[in-house]
């Protein structure tokens, strides 16, 4: 599995873990690692904000610049602040709403996934995470930053990754949490992204 | 060389055991896909760390088993994060024996949770050794020259 994605000229991004378990840090951290990406790990939804330059100090702007985050991953449950919290406070803010959110959790509360997906996450994975999960996440994050660089008019990418989902979604609807290791990176969803398109769908079936 | 082919064939079989026992799950063998040249010990090293956190975390449960007044939540937190790092690495029967620990906690049941806590603590000894047999099997792979077999 070596790191042969990783040719010059490939985008590299750069991925905010937040995840209070050492066990479950290093993993996410290499399974991103894997999948060519530059990797900052933190405990904490408070390190985390440190981190994005969001913690009630003055923002160094000049500072965050420097650091440019593509894609935050957060486990839900942490003592202090929870990932849902960290995902509001991100989402609240002018300067971070854009980047996209997503929350890891190893319990499959349908409450609880909706919550996140209407606070604006872009998914919510069940956890182990897989690298086939993983994979998919960088391919919808580097689609966004690639179609934005090219000046296409893919205005909301969450839509695209809707449609993508939603055309396959119907046999994998009931499925169970396992998810079949494909390769494509619009591959059959897991239950939660699934379940984030039937309920998406009925929010846009109005507008 | 044959010594490398007969641990090799030692190291499989020992493997396909410790999983259709039920002891590991699928979640070790995405973990092995995370292994490469580069990082040939990251499997080890994420157990490690498994170990030392699963160690903190039973003497962490049984002190709160022990108090005067049960902090149930307390207790809960600790089976929680336990079941998460179990399921992560892979060790399906800790995790399961979490499972039923944290219904001995929602009931509040303190005979319940002390039985769930030495079941843990067995599960997880179990596993625990079982693993460690696994590394030092690819340790005498890799000292033999030898190339550590992919599992599927």
């Amino acid at each position: 599995m070596g790191s042969d994605c990783c040719s010059s000229g490939a985008q590299e991004l750069h991925v905010l873990a937040v995840d209070d378990s050492l066990v479950d840090r290093k993993v996410i951290e290499r399974l991103l690692k894997i999948s060519c990406c530059k990797v900052t790990a933190v405990e904490s939804g408070s390190m985390a904000l440190q981190y994005l330059g969001l913690d009630g100090e003055t923002s160094n702007a000049v500072g965050f610049d420097a650091l440019k985050v593509n894609l935050i991953v957060t486990d839900y449950s942490m003592p202090g602040m929870t990932g849902f919290e960290l995902l509001k406070k991100i989402k609240e803010s002018s300067k971070l709403k854009e980047i996209p959110v997503v929350v890891m959790s190893s319990e499959n509360i349908l409450t609880r996934i909706d919550r996140c997906l209407e606070e604006g996450a872009e998914d919510f994975l069940l956890k182990p995470v897989k690298l086939a999960d993983v994979k998919r996440l960088t391919d919808f994050v580097l689609k966004g930053t690639v179609s934005k660089k090219n000046g296409s008019d893919v205005k909301n990418p969450k839509r695209k990754l809707l449609d993508d989902s939603s055309s396959s979604s119907a046999d994998s609807a009931l499925s169970s949490q396992s998810s079949p290791l494909s390769s494509d990176s619009e591959s059959s969803p897991r239950l939660s992204s699934t379940h984030r398109c039937i309920s998406k769908r009925a929010r846009f079936s109005s507008t | 060389m044959e010594v490398i082919g007969q641990l090799q064939k030692q190291y499989v079989d020992f493997v396909t055991s410790v999983y259709h026992e039920g002891f590991l799950d699928d979640q070790f063998l995405e973990l092995q896909k995370l292994r490469d040249d580069s990082n040939p010990n990251f499997v080890a090293e994420v157990v490690s760390l498994f170990f030392d956190d699963s160690e903190k975390l039973i003497n962490n449960l049984a002190t709160a088993l022990h108090q005067q007044v049960v902090d149930y939540k307390q207790v809960d937190a600790h089976v929680h994060q336990f079941k998460g790092s179990s399921s992560s690495i892979g060790a399906n029967k800790v995790k399961n024996a979490c499972v039923d620990f944290r219904s001995s906690c929602d009931l509040k049941n303190i005979e319940g949770c002390l039985a769930c806590l030495q079941n843990v603590k067995r599960e997880y000894y179990l596993v625990k050794s079982k693993l460690e047999i696994l590394f030092r099997l690819e340790e005498q792979i890799m000292a033999a020259g030898g190339v550590v077999p992919m599992l599927a």
